[in-house]
């Protein structure tokens, strides 16, 4: 195992559990409006796939997608700063929590509409494949989103035109809170994959060195040709639905068995166990992770806000719409 | 129930339409030169849709685009609105300029989270950094006896949304230059056809300079009242205002031809020459773009209007499928004419029946 790769690895994890932290407690705080959806439970899905893919790769993700955004390489100064929705948010603040996009780094959004991330993703994949260009598409979506008719849509066009797009299934098991059983008559996410042909594997969503080598397996299929692959995660969320959600639709014992299968500690467990890492190595990689959190709520806090309400509605506007409103009647 | 089978039954491998000048030429192939013209000179030009490739599109309207651009540009989709709707919005995200066809309106509904949750508001909800250059290219209307679920107008729905352009060309030749400046515009763009209007000819000229994409136009000088419509009811207006000058009354008619941005300057320009307007609209009255035009005319020009502004609209039903009832649904020249003459105070009772609720009825 490379340690270069595992101490990146290491650094996001505890820097996505630190962040979110950190998010929650400025929430609180009120400096953090609106919904705010969190990841801890679930870090290994989005460090492990995104640090498979390569930097020419486009990402479509959900609303619950700060991590997605820190681990392509927004810094988090700017994750934090669209969260308090200021000016030098990767957003300007004018998309918040649930509509981070950074375009240089070609991570697209930040979808708030479940099952949104299916249809642009496949959008980005046909220009791909139009223009024979090497690069693919990751898209995310949570076990929520498979009843949306757009996935069933989706994967069928993917499917069709061989589309280089990888569907990452983050299934944490809950549609807010609505346990998968009670909301899929087929519960494994995988199996309907087979519905368009395509290929997919599940995967333990809890151990990120899986997701990591499911995805560069994954990756390798989609970049040579072969068509869309849909890579389920099986993942868990330690936090409710949103800051807004009490959490009570499952047992604490539910709570307490994920929770010893808590994907950052034992990244960190195994990592000590294989001796790829010292404990040296891992309070360095952790107080970094610290610094590089408590910076970015600093900068937030004292970030400008964004003033002008009516920019980029338009790229070319054409104002027609402001005339004077007479006050009173003019001699005619 | 797609509306492939109203016109045609077989595909159609057909020649693209020649781009040259022609004293008279149809909508659908004006729309297919400006799609011809686009796709030639901009390769990130792309046709997605029903049908609109190896059968040639329902209206004609991408007839011949499949055999000279091939699959990848003219792309046949499933039955799957929304998703193909998503995926012109992800392509011109990452560099594309996708034109999507709606076989009609009433499908759009179906898309309606594409254009409205997505293509509106991503630009804005990125601060900027993304830029939407979709056009979706839909017809509506209500066309001949297709019934309720075939004959719905779309105005209502999409006005409202910041972040979207709307234009309704009303003849060849705008269809042909507002498609070519909607694909070339980097903002999104839903082009609402007409389904009765594809088979409409005008004179055609490729080469003739365009005026502004939401530049409403003059199609008939007047003095006493302002008729202002888009799409078919320009042709009801004009016919009604034929009638009303047998009468001494000298109607102004506006093609409005773009519904946001609506060319207000150009409005209100008329009504304070004319100091009266009627509103002609085959969406429904209620909440339609008529109530807009209306209030924004009525804060803007209220001092200048000798009459309230006045809505001949479609009424306030889902379409019927009876010819006579259909007909009676939507504004015909004798509505527009007995709204005219109420608002000149020449109501002629005993020479024309009282008028059927037309736009008066509140």
């Amino acid at each position: 195992m490379r340690r270069d790769l595992i101490r990146q690895l290491l650094y996001d994890m505890v820097l996505a559990r630190l962040f979110e932290q950190a998010a929650a407690e400025q929430y609180a705080l009120g400096r953090i409006a609106g919904f705010l959806h969190l990841y801890p439970g679930e870090e290994a899905v989005a460090v492990g796939t995104l640090r498979a893919a390569d930097p020419g790769d486009y990402v479509v993700s959900t609303y619950r997608e700060h991590v997605h955004a820190l681990v392509r390489g927004t810094p988090p100064e700017a994750v934090m700063a669209e969260l308090f929705g200021k000016a030098t948010g990767c957003s300007r603040g004018y998309g918040g929590s649930m509509h981070l996009f950074d375009a240089e780094r070609r991570f697209l959004g930040g979808y708030a509409i479940v099952g949104e991330t299916f249809s642009v993703a496949i959008g980005v994949g046909y220009w791909l494949a139009m223009n024979g260009e090497p690069d693919a598409v990751l898209c995310y979506f949570g076990d929520g989103a498979v009843n949306q008719g757009t996935f069933h849509e989706s994967l069928n066009m993917a499917a069709l035109w061989k589309l280089p797009v990888l569907f990452v299934c983050e299934n944490n098991h809950y549609q807010i809170g609505t346990e998968i059983h009670r909301h899929s008559a087929v519960a494994e996410v995988w199996r309907r994959a087979c519905a368009y042909g395509m290929e997919a594997r599940r995967v333990d969503g809890m151990d990120v060195l899986a997701v990591h080598e499911a995805t560069r397996d994954a990756l390798r299929h989609v970049r040579a040709g072969n068509g869309p692959y849909l890579l389920e995660c099986e993942t868990y969320r330690f936090r409710g639905h949103s800051m807004a959600d009490a959490d009570a639709y499952r047992s604490a014992l539910e709570l307490a068995e994920l929770r010893a299968r808590d994907p950052v500690e034992g990244l960190r467990r195994r990592a000590l166990a294989e001796g790829w890492v010292s404990e040296e190595e891992v309070e360095a990689i952790e107080t970094r992770a610290r610094e590089a959190v408590e910076a970015a709520v600093r900068h937030a806090e004292q970030a400008p806000e964004p003033a002008e309400l009516h920019r980029d509605v338009y790229v070319q506007p054409v104002d027609l719409y402001s005339p004077e409103i007479p006050a009173r009647r003019a001699a005619r | 129930m797609t509306g492939s089978r109203r016109k045609r039954e077989g595909g159609n491998l057909g020649l693209v339409a020649p781009a040259e000048p022609r004293p008279e030429l149809m909508t659908w192939e004006a729309l297919n030169i400006a799609l011809d013209r686009a796709m030639a000179r901009d390769e990130s030009v792309f046709v997605i849709g029903e049908d609109v490739g190896l059968y040639g599109g329902s209206y004609r309207v991408t007839q011949g685009l499949y055999a000279k651009y091939g699959e990848w540009r003219v792309r046949d989709t499933p039955i799957s609105e929304n998703s193909f709707t998503g995926l012109g919005v992800g392509a011109a995200l990452v560099g594309g300029r996708p034109v999507v066809e709606i076989m009609t309106v009433n499908f759009a509904l179906l898309a309606l989270d594409a254009i409205i949750n997505m293509a509106a508001k991503l630009r804005y909800m990125s601060g900027g950094q993304l830029t939407v250059p979709l056009v979706v290219r839909t017809p509506g209307g209500v066309a001949r006896q297709l019934a309720a679920q075939h004959s719905q107008r779309l105005e209502h729905t999409l006005l409202n949304v910041p972040g979207l352009r709307i234009v309704a060309p009303g003849t060849p030749q705008d269809a042909y230059w507002q498609l070519l400046q909607a694909i070339e515009a980097d903002d999104p763009v839903v082009v609402l056809e007409h389904e009765l209007l594809y088979f409409e000819k005008g004179p055609f000229d490729p080469d003739a300079p365009p005026p502004p994409m939401h530049a409403a136009a003059v199609r008939r000088r007047g003095r006493d009242v302002t008729l202002v419509a888009w799409h078919r009811m320009v042709g009801v207006s004009l016919e009604a205002a034929e009638a009303l000058a047998r009468e001494g009354i000298e109607a102004e008619v506006i093609d409005l031809r773009s519904l946001r941005p609506i060319d207000l300057p150009l409005l209100l320009e008329s009504v304070r020459r004319t100091h009266r307007l009627v509103v002609v609209e085959e969406d429904c009255r209620f909440g339609g773009a008529g109530a807009e035009i209306a209030a924004a005319v009525g804060e803007a020009a209220f001092f200048d209007l000798d009459a309230p502004v006045l809505r001949v609209a479609g009424e306030d039903v889902p379409t019927p499928y009876n010819g006579k009832l259909e007909a009676a649904s939507i504004p015909d020249a004798g509505r527009v004419v007995a709204a005219v003459r109420r608002l000149l105070g020449r109501e002629r009772p005993a020479a024309a029946p009282a008028p059927r609720a037309g736009g008066e009825r509140t």
